[in-house]
């Protein structure tokens, strides 16, 4: 077992002439929490998808407990897709077997927990359940496998704040603390009470990694205001000066 | 959850006034148990390695001891009760001060009100 569960460096991912990544170093140690926040557009989901595999690195290198994504890293990892990927026949059990089918660390005792606190009725056809549903969902089976890294993409987007609640409950009471969890949003100031650390990304680069705790000793404000301050977009009508003032 | 923590502040320290209230206000007696850290952070909503950084403190400042076999143990140590008390009772009693010194009071008068919201309430309960 690696000591650093992620070893990222100088890495780039090019679609055409775009940039998505732009020069990544990023090392991440095991028991953490970290937030990977940046606006739109910003190489999130990049990252993400590289780090489990689906997307391969136009340069530079990137290590998951040592090994490069592949066979053994899709063992290790578990993933939360930020769109929803399921067979519109399916029920919930059929996702649970499936999951159960597919991934030898998964864990059906903590699945049916999981159904049960989050009151998922695993008879349900996946359609028609809400879009929120349909996210706890998704976390439930996540969660459920004994991963060493959770990658977890815009988990609370599209739920209401109680939901949000009940997300971040599982997330806290479900990884073990040889895991680590990324969980990528912008939804900052949700999530930054669990966070142990934050990764900044802008437009391909990281430009802040850091314990959340130091943030806020340092800027004396929250990381979500501070997320606020380093991302700050001009208005259009720049130059305004009663405009530009929120 | 009465965390009540503030974002915009480091939370491990907001942690630890917490706990210590709950120490010195008996809500966990002297000799008990704490609840795990697990179960502390989910309560508070926090990542379990920022309330271990508190409870480490509290351990630091002598409020609870770690007990090889039933974990962490609120202190029996009445001295160290009553010192933690007077040391926070002191932080406040300067806080008083210090807001009231903002809206211009001079520091007997700051006292003096107090004094006289003492005398008001006694003289409301014998009525």
């Amino acid at each position: 077992m690696e000591a650093n569960l992620i070893e990222i460096h100088g890495l780039r991912k090019q679609f055409g002439s775009l940039a998505a990544l732009d020069g990544v170093d990023l090392t991440v140690g095991r028991g953490k929490i970290v937030g990977l926040l940046g606006p739109n557009g910003s190489g999130k989901t990049t990252l993400i998808k590289i780090l489990n595999g689906l997307l391969c690195p136009t340069a530079g290198s990137v290590l998951v407990d040592g090994h490069a994504p592949g066979l053994y890293t899709k063992a290790a990892v578990s993933y939360l897709p930020d769109k929803p990927y399921f067979a519109p026949w399916m029920r919930v059990r059929d996702a649970i077997e499936l999951f159960q089918d597919f991934y030898k660390d998964f864990d059906r005792v903590k699945a049916d927990d999981m159904c049960r606190m989050m009151e998922l009725d695993e008879s349900r056809q996946i359609k028609t359940l809400s879009k929120g549903t349909q996210e706890k969902m998704q976390l439930m089976l996540v969660m459920s496998r004994h991963a060493q890294l959770y990658l977890l993409d815009e988990p609370i987007a599209g739920v209401d704040p109680a939901a949000r609640d009940a997300i971040l409950d599982t997330i806290l009471t479900n990884y073990c603390e040889n895991s680590t969890v990324v969980i990528s949003t912008h939804l900052i100031s949700d999530i930054e009470k669990v966070l142990d650390e934050a990764v900044f990304l802008k437009k391909g680069r990281i430009v802040l990694h850091d314990s959340v705790e130091a943030i806020r000793e340092r800027e004396g404000k929250s990381v979500d205001a501070y997320f606020r301050e380093v991302f700050r977009v001009a208005p259009v009508n720049g130059g305004n000066e009663t405009c530009s003032e929120n | 959850m009465d965390f009540q923590l503030d974002n915009n502040l480091p939370i491990w320290p907001q942690l630890l006034e917490r706990m210590t209230e709950r120490i010195l206000t008996r809500r966990y007696p002297p000799g008990s148990k704490l609840p795990s850290v697990r179960e502390l952070a989910l309560e508070a909503g926090v990542n379990p390695n920022t309330m271990q950084r508190a409870l480490s403190q509290l351990e630091a400042n002598g409020l609870v001891v770690t007990n090889r076999t039933a974990g962490r143990v609120v202190t029996e140590d009445e001295a160290v009760l009553d010192a933690t008390r007077c040391r926070l009772a002191q932080e406040r009693i300067a806080q008083y001060f210090s807001g009231m010194a903002k809206i211009g009071y001079a520091e007997d008068d700051a006292a003096a009100l107090i004094a006289e919201r003492k005398e008001q309430k006694n003289g409301s309960e014998s009525d």
